[in-house]
């Protein structure tokens, strides 16, 4: 996945998940629609004025139009600090390349540079530019400095529905739980995580697979004796891991 | 050794959201100033969050959780780190008077060289013309089709015509040439993304046609028709284009870079706020010169004498080169 990683004077270091060219595609459908249903309500809204001063009502509604072609992106993406509806919709955030504050400038220069982008149809040059540029930047954020990120959603996994707080056999040996916690690794650690909260999603035959190979193993790095494991599924020997590894012991 | 992660989330979830309610405040208010006090709270909490991250990071591997503590951590890193000033409040006026001169002064060569690109254009349309008269026709687009015919014709269409052709229709076509303008501009800027190469082009072309139009009528004889039919608009419709054309050269100089030893992305990010100035400040000119050329500009002799429309011309253009050319207060400091 193609990220933006930026490390704080802290040592802190933070990554964004850059938007794929296919996903801004879509956003950029989204606010194309849009665009096209403010323009035809203002049109509607406008043809009133017609019937007092038609030169004035066409007038009025040519610089609408423009303004809205023009001006939407910049207002939109300025006042929702980065997001049009489209991007609001599939999650997308514009944000500057170095993860300082989005400037007013650079929110008006991207959007303006859309006239050479969209060169020569349908985002030819600027397509073309986000699927070469490592960051996935079109050529008005090159110029602007920016790039666009997949805005990022708090989930909390559901640790009582994925482990139920019933009787964990393997809790009955404290040092070898330590052990267990010790050995695996985060990357690890999450993907037993993942297993358990995706477990309904697989199908049957790769669930009983997975959690096998998942279970075998967990048990090649600690041995518990056979009363702790005697009876228990793969499944839910991976779930009495997970247990041990993501809740608090319970005394 | 892995956090619980149940306790984490209890833990640090008060502190992430009142960061997070600062930070909304700040993104949401430019004008909101904290006071001593709350900022350090807002530095604390950024620490805190920023330990949390390291934290989930090291020990329990969540993505969902790491995901929000890293645009928690990102946010908070913009506000903290940003050594820009912030964006002011809007101030059309100033900005108008002081900072879009003081940004056109500041990159005259541009400028210059984009007034160059455009005269040679103008020569070459002009010896094309002269050379060829049937080039006319090549190079006049299709928009401008009522000059394609003869000049002497037209003139005398449009000093004995009785009915106003734009009666009634005046201010939309001053809509139609302010917006079409500004889109010609903005094209100029835009593609000074190819390095400069396709904004010389249109501007060069735009000279052609300039060039071409301007010396038909002049061996026609029509000189002073053609200098009261163009001047009232054109002495701030041309500016303005030629200063969108030197945004578009600044942008393709940034990109070649020449003996900058800057990176491209600081060059880049520098030249932002200049290149929002000259296209702003252009567009505002584009729409008094929409609105001079469909009201002032197409009525001609008798109604207005030509010498009246000459004269409004060349004043417009001495108020355009005072404006641009003057020193203002405060300038230099950027």
């Amino acid at each position: 996945m193609n990220e933006l990683r930026i490390r704080t004077p802290e040592g802190v270091e933070f990554a964004f998940a850059l938007a794929s060219p296919i996903t801004r595609f879509l956003a950029w459908s989204v606010d194309a629609a849009v665009i096209s249903v403010l323009s035809s309500a203002t049109g509607t809204c406008l043809a009133v004025l017609g019937t007092l001063n038609f030169d004035f009502a066409r007038a009025v509604t040519i610089i609408c139009y423009f303004a809205i072609s023009i001006g939407y992106g910049i207002v939109a993406e300025w006042y929702w600090r980065g997001q049009t509806v489209g991007k609001r919709l599939l999650r997308l955030r514009v944000m500057d390349e170095q993860g300082l504050r989005l400037r007013f400038n650079q929110i008006v220069i991207r959007n303006l540079l859309r006239a050479v982008d969209m060169l020569p149809g349908l985002y030819l040059f600027g397509g073309t530019a986000s699927l070469l540029s490592a960051r996935a930047q079109r050529l008005g954020d090159l110029a602007a400095n920016t790039v666009v990120i997949r805005s990022p959603k708090i989930t909390e996994p559901d640790l009582e529905q994925l482990v139920s707080g019933k009787f964990n056999s393997l809790r009955q040996f404290p040092h070898l739980e330590a052990r267990l916690r010790q050995r695996l690794s985060p990357v690890e650690s999450a993907v037993l995580l993942e297993a358990l909260i995706r477990r309904d999603d697989f199908e049957a035959a790769a669930r009983v697979t997975l959690f096998a190979e998942l279970a075998g193993h967990c048990r090649a790095l600690v041995h518990f004796p056979p009363e702790a494991t005697e009876s228990l599924a793969d499944e839910q020997y991976v779930r009495n891991v997970v247990d041990i590894l993501f809740r608090k012991h319970s005394v | 050794m892995i956090v619980d992660l149940q306790r984490f989330l209890d833990a640090g979830r008060p502190e992430w959201a009142e960061l997070e309610a600062i930070l909304d405040k700040l993104e949401t208010d430019p004008g909101y100033a904290m006071s001593f006090e709350q900022l350090r709270r807002f530095f604390h909490l950024y620490q805190r969050v920023s330990a949390d991250l390291a934290r989930i990071q090291t020990f329990a591997s969540e993505p969902e959780i790491c995901r929000y503590l890293e645009s928690l951590t990102g946010r908070a890193y913009a506000e903290i780190n940003e050594t820009r000033e912030r964006d002011a409040r809007i101030r059309p006026w100033t900005w108008f008077v002081r900072d879009f001169p003081a940004t056109f002064r500041r990159n005259i060569r541009a400028f210059q060289l984009s007034l160059l690109i455009t005269i040679l254009g103008a020569v070459f349309g002009a010896v094309a013309v002269g050379v060829d008269a049937d080039a006319k026709a090549a190079i006049i687009p299709e928009q401008f089709s009522h000059l394609m015919g003869d000049p002497a014709k037209r003139v005398h269409k449009e000093e004995t015509r009785t009915k106003d052709p734009f009666k009634n229709f005046k201010a939309t076509f001053a809509t139609s040439l302010m917006q079409n303008n500004i889109r010609v501009s903005i094209l100029l800027l835009a593609m000074g993304m190819t390095w400069g190469i396709g904004t010389m082009l249109l501007l060069f072309y735009n000279g052609v046609i300039l060039g071409a139009i301007m010396l038909d009528y002049i061996r026609a004889g029509q000189t002073a028709f053609m200098l009261g039919w163009l001047m009232p608009h054109g002495v701030i419709e041309i500016p303005a284009v030629l200063i969108a054309g030197q945004a578009g050269l600044l942008i393709g100089k940034v990109l070649i870079g020449g003996r900058d030893r800057t990176t491209l992305k600081t060059r880049l990010r520098a030249l932002g706020p200049d290149l929002m100035n000259l296209i702003g400040g252009a567009a505002v000119m584009l729409v008094w010169a929409g609105l001079i050329e469909s009201f002032f500009s197409q009525v001609h002799q008798p109604v207005i004498p030509y010498a009246a429309k000459i004269a409004f011309g060349a004043a417009e253009l001495a108020l355009l080169c005072w404006f641009l050319g003057r020193r203002t207060s405060g300038e230099g400091t950027h």
